[in-house]
């Protein structure tokens, strides 16, 4: 079966699933813990108007991806201090309207989008070097702004109210957490999709959540469980011939059913 | 004359259209213990907050140390009265409380703050559940926990949102016992409803109810209390302590 690995697409696809798992483990964590999973949603779906506008300029889509994203983290995290909005009006305006803004792009692109589809669903198969190197450099400043800033983001998931009052600047870091959903959005985009990334972004960290009280502890658990989990995903889609995205969701769906029971 | 450690001049707040402070003027001196009273809905956690910086007021004005409360925040010890956290956050007791040291931008946790967790953990008499999960408390043993994240930065004024919520008797006592030690290095400011203890406890009381309708020396209190309350005086001196209500 590990003959598998000695196809060159394989080995890239084992690389990505690595580095997205490394982004999933640290930054799903905040996201479970802090409760932003819908946040992230539309964060991930507003970075497909990046993708589109990629396509129109000709730059990697995925390059084009991080304004796009970090512009709408920033937006959903930022109205409730500017304008009379709420957050939650704000994740749904920019679900769609990001989506429909690469609709729109891509409409304006001449000719065909040759592999839009991954954009949505993933293709963890067919991730370029170049696609690699930029998910390795967004991992790197995730995981060095994650250790830096780890007292602030641990502080304010907590109690955001009386992190304020110990001196953190409360909404400050909440928008710098909010910058790295979008940067690991980017990592994932190519491997899984705009609509499919939510799970890794959530899964690996509920299940890590029911076995450790520790949050360190908790993202290199989920880590390595999006490791193992997502190289499943995508071993069995080789195998069974389907979407590696979707399967790789399946896989975190089942694992996470199978630990809640036998937790529960 | 040394400078006050709060100083509220002429504060209203309003929560959308209502009215919740009305013309609030108050000091509090550098080594005070008073206790806000007055019924729910007072605005007693509303006033704490403006004294925080968390909360503006619309007009007037709010001095902690001669400063803006948000740049004296440093000072502050804090007990919220409710706690918003999801209940298997994954974070034990001493890291929790360990939040209380924070430094700054870049500034670990010392050996020092580790020490003064461990302190206060044993004041508190929550020393032996300092690596059980947050969740994993009783109601009463996680107030103690927030009680000693507000302590444990050894703050120049304490401020408690009802500190003695699901406090067991035992623990009310060595909690005064310890408030009247930490008063010695701080003022401290706690909203209780429980009459009867803060007047044995604490030397000023400030009766809230929109207006501020006493605030001072305990023993004058009995009148500030029968106004904000509407009720007659005998049925809230039950059971308090002759402090209260002394012989003319
Ligand atoms: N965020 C808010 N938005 C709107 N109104 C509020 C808000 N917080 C408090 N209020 C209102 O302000 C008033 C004062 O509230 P506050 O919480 O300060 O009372 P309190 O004296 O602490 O009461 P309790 O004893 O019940 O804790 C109440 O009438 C309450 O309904
Ligand atoms: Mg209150």
């Amino acid at each position: 079966m590990l003959e598998i690995f000695q196809y060159p697409f394989m080995q890239k696809a084992l690389v990505a699933a690595v580095l997205i798992s490394v982004a999933c483990g640290v930054v799903g964590s905040y996201v479970v813990i802090k409760r932003i999973v819908s946040l992230s949603g539309a964060i991930s779906h507003a970075a497909f108007g990046g993708v589109g506008m990629g396509y129109f300029l000709g730059v990697n889509p995925v390059l084009a991806a991080i304004p796009f994203s970090i512009v709408s983290a920033m937006a959903i995290g930022g109205v409730r201090q500017v304008a009379k909005i709420s957050e939650d009006t704000a994740i749904g305006i920019l679900w769609s309207v990001g989506m429909a803004i690469g609709v729109i792009f891509i409409n304006l692109t001449p000719g065909y989008a040759p592999d839009l589809f991954s954009y949505l669903f993933g293709s963890i198969l067919t991730v370029s070097n170049s696609d690699l190197l930029i998910m390795l450099v967004l991992d790197v400043i995730i995981v060095v702004v994650v250790y830096i800033f780890r007292r602030e983001f641990l502080a304010v998931s907590f109690d955001e109210e009386f992190s304020s009052v110990t001196g953190v600047h409360a909404l400050a870091i909440y928008l710098l957490l909010l910058a790295l959903v979008a940067l690991s959005v980017v990592v994932l985009i190519k491997a899984v999709g705009v609509i499919l990334l939510i799970a890794l972004f959530t899964i690996p960290a509920a299940i890590a959540k029911q076995y450790s009280y520790n949050i360190r502890n908790l993202m290199i658990l989920a880590t390595m469980l999006g490791i193992i989990l997502t190289t499943t995903g995508l071993v069995l889609s080789y195998i069974f011939d389907l979407a590696s995205g979707a399967t790789i969701v399946m896989v975190l769906a089942s694992a996470f059913a199978i630990s809640y029971y036998l937790n529960g | 004359m040394s400078v006050k450690a709060v100083k509220i001049r002429n504060v209203d707040l309003k929560y959308d259209e209502q009215l919740v402070l009305d013309d609030i003027c108050l000091d509090i001196d550098e080594k005070d213990f008073m206790a806000i009273i007055g019924p729910n809905g007072g605005g007693k956690s509303t006033l704490l907050k403006l004294i925080l910086g968390i909360l503006k007021p619309d007009s007037g004005d709010v001095k902690v140390f001669g400063r803006d409360p948000v740049k004296s925040r440093k000072l502050m010890g804090y007990l919220p009265q409710h706690i918003n956290f999801d209940p298997d956050f994954p974070i034990n007791v001493f890291d929790t409380v360990l939040t209380g040291r924070y430094h700054g931008l870049f500034k670990g946790y010392t050996d020092k703050d580790r020490e003064a967790v461990l302190k206060v953990l044993d004041d508190m008499e929550i020393k032996d559940l300092k690596d059980r999960q947050i969740s994993k408390l009783s109601g009463g043993q996680m107030q103690r926990v927030f009680i000693a994240r507000a302590i444990v930065r050894e703050p120049k004024i304490l401020i408690m949102d009802e500190p003695m919520a699901s406090i067991d008797p035992e623990m009310q006592s060595s909690f005064y016992n310890l408030m009247a030690r930490l008063n010695k290095k701080m003022a401290i400011i706690l909203v209780s409803h429980d009459v009867g203890a803060v007047s044995t406890n604490v030397d000023k009381i400030a009766c809230l109810n929109r207006k501020l309708y006493y605030h001072g020396d305990v023993e004058n209190s009995a009148h500030g209390l029968e106004e904000i309350y509407h009720c007659p005086i005998e049925l809230i001196s039950h059971g308090i302590p002759h402090r209260i209500l002394k012989d003319h």
